[in-house]
């Protein structure tokens, strides 16, 4: 029987107790003495969130595949037992053995998300592991850092040891051999990051310095031994088909965001619209062959008794196979009585069809994201969805017996005007409009619902917009407002629902987002402070961090509002993505010229990623295959 | 088809809620490959009915819930097909089929009986045992018991069945036996469920002592129907040897 690390008195007291018990179907048990590495896996945030990203499910499973390695969970203790762990000095404990993290080898932390850098810092410290990388000694765990936000690692790089950048199924394996070797040949640390920093898509930031001109910007990166690789390629599954994948993902007790099994059937975008990271930094498109999904699909299903299953990718509608895989999992989970969810799928006829067989077309509700209010806007951010398109989709799903339609647009977005906001209520009285036009009186069961969204837009490296000025958080409301009078003044008003983000906390991710390496104060400042969960809306600190850049002397407006001239060195500049910044400010260019580009099935636009020789650079393209 | 289904819950379990037990076995039965009846409708569930639902931090081996099915496989099959997929802290003890017209296992419950031991029986003021028996053997219990609608006077003798003190014993997911052990055989119907907390509090209220929160360890023996009357009662587990 397992000894669980807290008593039962504070089991008894926290809400939520499950969320550290760990103990689930599928979670994988190991002896400790049977095995050489310790891994702990972190998502920094609650429970519920933490198990609900794929990716960890990935490692999780590739890693314990490895006969010498045991690797455990570990999610950000909620606020209240944080506090009682502080106040009883009990040490932060992986939830499958309930040791002390440690005591571990490894902590891989996963970075979704910029407002999560301050519970990075409450795991380490609740964990007891310095939170500066140089204080560590040999009896602390490699702290290692993956995910979207380690393409610009700078603003957290003096809180980790290495970084790996890219697709974890390709180097763990050579990089914990190095593990094991060092500690055979007792070397040290130090020793082993140094040597990890030529394993392909290693970054050890300690090895780096960074040196920057009068204006503030970056002058040169210098390697403190001479050989190190100057660029850092990230690391990319060729073959996604033959990979690592979960046949038997753990599920947990308590009702998670994502309580369903997860089928990722590609990598990447063919799109190109150019706010998006995803789409830029996922490249190229690889597809999942219909073999693999449909074996997954039923292994998964089996093994976790889940009710639903679910599509992930960023598009899924380009998935060349899914009218096949539809119609087999609708077959599959019919007779089971399994639901499947379809999110990121264009409105057409096609996807309306499905969506008739899988969903109770009363109660869903249609999604569009047209990003922005105007074509001449959609034309500048690459958004290929025409009103013509979202018009007769929509007409389409209103004859079928949707009358809930959602949109989503971004405020903010370089090259705005008054004109493209104003376009935002005018789109959302259309559909309204078409509605009425297409359902007749005595067939309408009340009004049309249209919930329109909008997002402040942030600027994220590696995107054509990483040149572009972000707005203040007096901009970002007066946009908001200009949108919630348009709507207003709209005929079918009464039709349409207005909501938007918060602006205090889009500029903090703005300025996280494309930081460096003079932040790292700040965040953990801000965390002595007690900022932790930045994420959630409850316990963000504005004052806190305002007060805080200006103790550290930091100006946030360099990092948010400032014009970057087209030859500036960014941050992050050292990483490479495949996308090359050539074809970057091609495409910054092409959105101040509002010039379109083809997606990648259309037509190759040289980005850089070809080099990869995999997914759609392999494929023909229509023009040659007609 | 109604088969009802008997399972321990105990370690780490205990602290998994009501709600999340019910979802454990949807997920379980789906594992296990049971042919179990859905509802009608656009979105059908399980048909499924618990008995009474254990408080969080309990432990139990007396724990059931019915289930429609379409194939019957057999008591002895099911059994080892939900045990195959079960986590620690939850066993499989018992399947039976249902004959048919048997009451639900919810609307069957009559009356559960639990073993309450201490964390720590140092804390207890001295002479509690002897004064335990004398507070059950008195011939009325008058108290004040909150319910949904408002505070309302009950005899609390009336819905305690039975109470003896016993040398306590190891129980599966305890680290330790317990010096002593309360035994209560307590009414747990749907209108006058009785909380084994609740009867102890009460006690030790009459000693002028205090119990901390978190200081008992109650657990579930066993879940029972009436089949006798209200004047007589013939209490027997939910499910009973033919």
């Amino acid at each position: 029987m397992r000894k669980l690390a807290l008593n039962d008195e504070i089991l008894m007291q926290v809400e939520k107790p499950a969320r550290y018990i760990g103990n689930e179907v599928n979670a994988v048990m190991k002896d400790k003495n049977q095995v050489d590495i310790r891994f702990a896996m972190c998502f920094p945030d609650v429970y519920e969130i933490g198990m609900s990203h794929l990716g960890i499910q990935i490692i999780y499973d590739m890693l314990n595949q490895f006969e010498d390695v045991w690797c455990e969970r570990v999610y950000s203790p909620w606020v209240d037992l944080d506090q009682i762990m502080r106040k009883e000095n009990i040490p932060l404990f992986a939830l499958e053995s309930q040791d002390p993290i440690r005591n571990f080898d490894f902590l891989g932390i996963t970075i979704q998300y910029e407002m999560c850098y301050t519970n990075i810092l409450q795991v380490l410290d609740l964990s007891s592991i310095p939170l500066l990388a140089k204080e560590r000694t040999d009896d602390d765990p490699i702290v290692i850092g993956g995910g979207p936000c380690t393409y610009n690692p700078e603003p957290i790089c003096d809180f980790f040891d290495l970084f790996y950048i890219g697709e974890a199924e390709t180097r763990y394996r050579e990089l914990l051999d190095l593990y094991k070797e060092c500690r055979a040949q007792k070397l040290d640390r130090k020793e082993f990051l140094k040597r990890a920093a030529y394993i392909p898509g290693m970054y050890v930031p300690s090895l780096y310095e960074v040196a920057y001109k009068e204006d503030g910007t970056i002058k040169e990166r210098i390697p403190l031994i001479d050989d190190l690789p100057m660029t850092i390629i990230k690391e990319m599954v060729t073959d996604v088909s033959h990979t690592y994948y979960p046949e038997k993902p753990i599920v947990p007790f308590i009702k998670v965001t994502q309580d369903r099994v997860v089928l990722e059937i590609q990598r990447g975008c063919i799109r190109g619209c150019r706010f998006c990271q995803a789409g830029q930094l996922y490249r190229p498109v690889r597809e999942r062959s219909l073999e693999m999904l449909k074996d997954y699909a039923v292994k998964m299903l089996e093994n976790t008794g889940h009710e639903e299953i679910s599509l992930s990718s960023l598009s899924s509608s380009d998935y060349s196979g899914l009218p096949e895989l539809l119609d087999f999992l609708i077959a599959k989970c019919g007779e089971k009585k399994i639901n499947i969810s379809l999110p990121s799928l264009r409105i057409d006829a096609f996807s309306l069809d499905v969506m008739n067989k899988v969903q109770d077309v009363k109660k869903s509700s249609l999604t569009f994201a047209p990003e922005a209010g105007s074509q001449r806007l959609r034309n500048v951010i690459n958004k290929g969805l025409t009103e013509e398109i979202i018009l007769s989709g929509a007409h389409l799903a209103f004859e079928g017996g949707w009358s809930r339609v959602k949109l989503y647009f971004m405020l903010g977005l370089p090259m705005e005007t008054e004109e493209d906001i104003r376009g935002i209520a005018e789109l959302c009285n259309k559909i309204a409009a078409e509605f009425y036009e297409t359902v007749p009186k005595e067939k309408r069961t009340g009004r049309v619902q249209i919930v329109a969204s909008t997002s402040f837009f942030i600027p994220k490296p590696f995107t054509p917009f990483q040149w572009a000025p972000q707005c203040t958080k007096e901009e970002f409301l007066e946009k908001a407002y200009l949108t919630r009078t348009a709507i207003a003044s709209q005929l079918n008003q009464k039709s349409i629902k207005y909501n938007w983000h918060e602006a205090d906390v889009s500029v903090l991710e703005g300025i996280f987002a494309r930081g460096d390496r003079r932040l790292n104060q700040v965040i953990l400042k801000a965390y002595q402070k007690g900022c932790i969960y930045d994420a959630w809306s409850e316990y963000y600190k504005n004052d806190v961090w305002l007060q805080t850049f200006k103790e550290c002397g930091i100006d946030i407006s360099f990092y948010t509002t400032r014009e970057r001239k087209d030859d500036e060195i960014f941050p992050w500049d050292f990483l490479d993505c495949g996308v090359t910044k050539q074809f970057l400010l091609r495409e910054w260019h092409n959105a101040q010229k509002e010039v379109v580009t083809p997606n990648c099935r259309m037509q190759c636009n040289a980005c850089g990623a070809a080099r990869f020789k995999t997914g759609v650079c392999l494929e023909k393209r229509e023009e040659q295959l007609s | 088809m109604k088969v009802r289904i008997k399972f321990s819950k105990y370690g780490a379990l205990r602290f998994i809620g009501h709600l999340d037990v019910m979802r454990y076995f949807q997920k379980a039965i789906r594992r296990a490959g049971i042919d179990i009846a859905y509802s009608e409708g656009f979105s059908p569930h399980q048909i499924m009915s618990f008995a009474s639902p254990l408080s969080v931090g309990h432990t139990s081996e007396g724990e059931y819930f019915d289930i429609e099915v379409n194939t019957f496989t057999g008591e002895y099959d099911m059994q080892q097909r939900l045990q195959a997929v079960k986590v620690e802290g939850i066993d499989i003890l018992k399947v039976k089929l249902l004959s048919e017209g048997e009451g639900n296992a919810m609307a069957s419950v009559a009356a559960a009986s639990y073993l309450v031991s201490f964390r720590d029986e140092n804390i207890l003021p001295s002479g509690w045992q002897d004064e335990l028996l004398k507070f059950y053997n008195q011939p009325s219990i008058p108290v004040i018991k909150e319910t949904k609608k408002g505070e309302k006077e009950i005899d609390l003798k009336e819905s305690i069945y039975d109470l003896q003190i016993r040398p306590g014993i190891l129980h599966k997911g305890q680290e330790r036996a317990a010096e002593t052990e309360i035994y209560l055989l307590l009414n747990a119907s749907s209108g006058g469920n009785i909380k084994p907390a609740f009867v102890l509090e009460t006690f030790f209220k009459t000693m002028d002592y205090e119990i901390p929160p978190f200081a008992m360890l109650v657990h579930r023996l066993d879940t029972f129907r009436n089949p006798g009357t209200e004047e007589e009662r013939k209490l027997v587990p939910l499910i009973w040897e033919e």
